[in-house]
């Protein structure tokens, strides 16, 4: 054992220089990502910035009941867990049918302007996409409303009737990712091995069996990683594009906690009970994401960890 | 390969079809909004407006861009987009390769814990508000460095470096350098970084179009105008609408009139102008983008 520790010094001692390489990333982490954790303690003071994180007074969980007590808190969290499910429940399936579809197409230039193009999308800013959206869909003169006038439908005012805003706000996420979203199932499905899908085709295997008993079961384990993944990110949904999406017609479904913990706690200054809300937030974040994982875990035996 | 030598039969020739109905349908849904903001860009405002330009430029025009073109702001955000995006990645790559490197070291004694450290961040933080103050304590609000250093590295980009250093350098290349008597740094200076040509491109790109297309940051640390990057700017023309009287023209009664229908035009320019960069490395760079996701996929 003490050998062994002795040895262990030794190796770091030798390679000593791995510690300058690392240093930088540690010094990064420890302060704009560990420094922020012990600052979270505001949600339980009353922060006075001239007194410190740690000079505020203590109030307990105060700002957590004032939250959960607010009349806008059941509003807020119907509205972060509908867009968020709203996107997984068309977000997450896409991908794969894309995927799955264009692994059936063996020409190669058709294969590859479909990718090339569906892709490109990804590419561009929340804030192109957020004036895209609302160029496109104003109601006077955006090209969504022209082309529903010619079944004699409209024109709908979408950026300013609350009921539009969730449909909206996934339809563009899909427009926009779910190309990309293909890249990693594309990969897995490279890699079932040919000799399945030849032995299928000699006993007969249509490609819809094929597609449905060998490429849907090998992509099962991506799946679940990357659902487990989009889980822990649930109610963190694209806030940037929602809050540049959002206007005070449509805030009735727009506002989100994280639009929210901004708008309370950058405008309105109000430190302490915005962090309150946005440390509820992280947690049932991280709670969501355990329990996927535990879950997964026992039903598939795959896990994050 | 033997496997489509066989006939396809009748019902996997329907399932073709449709299949390939359906991507071309896909296809058509993706790229016709691309087009139509392109078309857009060059056709008469009025006829954008009024939906008789529907995919070709209708009255040719580069009214536009001119204007956008002679907008000091877009300039500015321009430079300081640019400014921030090469600084911005170079500090990136200073901070991601070396430590994604020493992770991928068998022999650095301690690569657990620092691993963990990072790889917790992912799923914690301590929120909006904590690093703000942050910020604000250290003094970066309203100094261009609030956009850089907050930013400094990606946990999942430090994973797929790391990974990419364990998978293509040779742990008997390590090993027999060390006998030369290499030093890490010689090692890491003179053998690695030549052969990671693939990874510096894949994380220079990701960086890159991160700080390109960044908003935020800028929009809770920056009041000074002077440093606003392009999609700040960008956000006060699309998303505020605030076109503004340099890029509007004159403020005669005639020209009032006019200031929608130029809004309309100067919109879909700005939203080509701000792009073009990416779309034009897109083409060369998309390989590597793929090529990035999936060395991050393959191993976590």
């Amino acid at each position: 054992m003490k050998q062994n520790r002795q040895s262990q010094w030794k190796k770091a001692l030798q390679t000593w220089q791995l510690y300058i390489f690392i240093l930088p990333a540690f010094l990064y982490f420890l302060i704009f990502h560990y420094f922020p954790m012990y600052g979270v303690l505001i949600a339980f003071k009353n922060y006075v910035p001239t007194m410190g994180v740690w000079g505020s007074e203590w109030v307990g969980f105060q700002h957590f009941t004032d939250f959960f007590d607010s009349y806008y808190f059941w509003d807020l969290i119907r509205n972060t867990l509908g867009i968020s499910l709203y996107s997984l429940a068309l977000g997450f399936p896409l991908p794969i049918l894309l995927a799955l579809s264009l692994n059936e197409v063996k020409d190669s230039i058709f294969k590859r302007t479909v990718q090339t193009v569906t892709y490109a999308p990804h590419f561009i800013s929340v804030v192109v996409m957020s004036g895209m959206i609302i160029a496109f869909l104003s109601p006077s003169t955006g090209m969504v409303n022209h082309f529903l006038g010619l079944f004699g439908i409209g024109p709908i005012s979408f950026m300013t009737e609350p009921g539009w805003f969730k449909t909206v706000f996934v339809m563009s996420d899909v427009w926009q990712n779910t190309g990309w979203g293909t890249i990693i199932y594309l990969a897995a499905l490279a890699g079932v091995d040919p000799q399945r899908h030849e032995a299928a085709i000699v006993d007969g295997a249509t490609r819809l069996q094929r597609i449905w008993y060998i490429n849907i079961p090998a992509l099962i384990p991506t799946m679940i990683i990357l659902l487990i993944l989009n889980t822990g990110n649930l109610l963190a949904v694209g806030f940037e594009k929602i809050l540049l999406l959002q206007n005070s017609l449509n805030m009735e479904s727009s506002d989100v906690i994280a639009t929210f913990v901004y708008r309370v706690g950058l405008l309105d200054a109000q430190y302490s009970f915005s962090a309150a809300v946005g440390l509820f937030n992280a947690l049932i974040n991280a709670a969501l994401l355990i329990a996927v994982n535990q879950i997964s875990k026992k039903v598939s035996e795959t896990s994050l960890w | 390969m033997t496997g489509t030598k066989i006939k396809e039969n009748f019902q996997d020739q329907i399932f073709l079809t449709f299949n390939r109905i359906v991507l071309c349908f896909v296809l058509l849904i993706v790229a016709y909004p691309l087009m139509y903001i392109v078309s857009a860009s060059v056709s008469n405002p009025a006829a954008v407006n009024s939906g008789a330009m529907w995919l070709l430029p209708v009255d040719f025009t580069l009214e536009g861009y001119e204007r956008v073109f002679g907008d000091s702001r877009i300039w500015r955000g321009y430079r300081n987009t640019l400014f921030y995006t090469v600084v911005g990645t170079l500090i990136n790559l200073a901070v991601t390769l070396p430590a994604a490197y020493a992770m991928a070291r068998k022999d650095f004694v301690g690569r657990n814990f620092f691993m963990a450290m990072f790889v917790i961040t992912m799923f914690f933080s301590g929120g909006l508000i904590p690093t703000y103050l942050l910020v604000k304590s250290l003094g970066l609000v309203n100094s261009p460095w609030a956009l850089l250093l907050p930013n400094a590295a990606a946990v999942w980009n430090i994973i797929i470096c790391r990974t990419f250093f364990q998978v293509t350098i040779p742990q008997e290349l390590e090993e027999a350098a060390k006998m030369d008597g290499c030093s890490v740094t010689k090692m890491f200076f003179k053998i690695v970084l030549p052969l990671s040509a693939p990874i510096i491109a894949v994380m220079a790109l990701f960086y890159g179009v991160g700080h390109w297309n960044s908003y935020f940051n800028a929009l809770i640390y920056l009041t000074d105008r002077e440093w606003f990057p392009l999609q700040l700017v960008l956000r006060q023309i699309l998303v505020l609408q605030e076109i503004g009287s340099e890029l509007s023209g004159a403020v005669n009664g005639e020209a009032a009139a006019n200031k929608e229908q130029i809004a309309a035009i100067i919109k879909y320019a700005v939203i080509i102008i701000a792009t073009l960069p990416i779309i034009v490395i897109y083409p060369f760079m998309q390989r590597f983008f793929v090529k990035g996701v999936m060395i991050g996929s393959i191993k976590g």
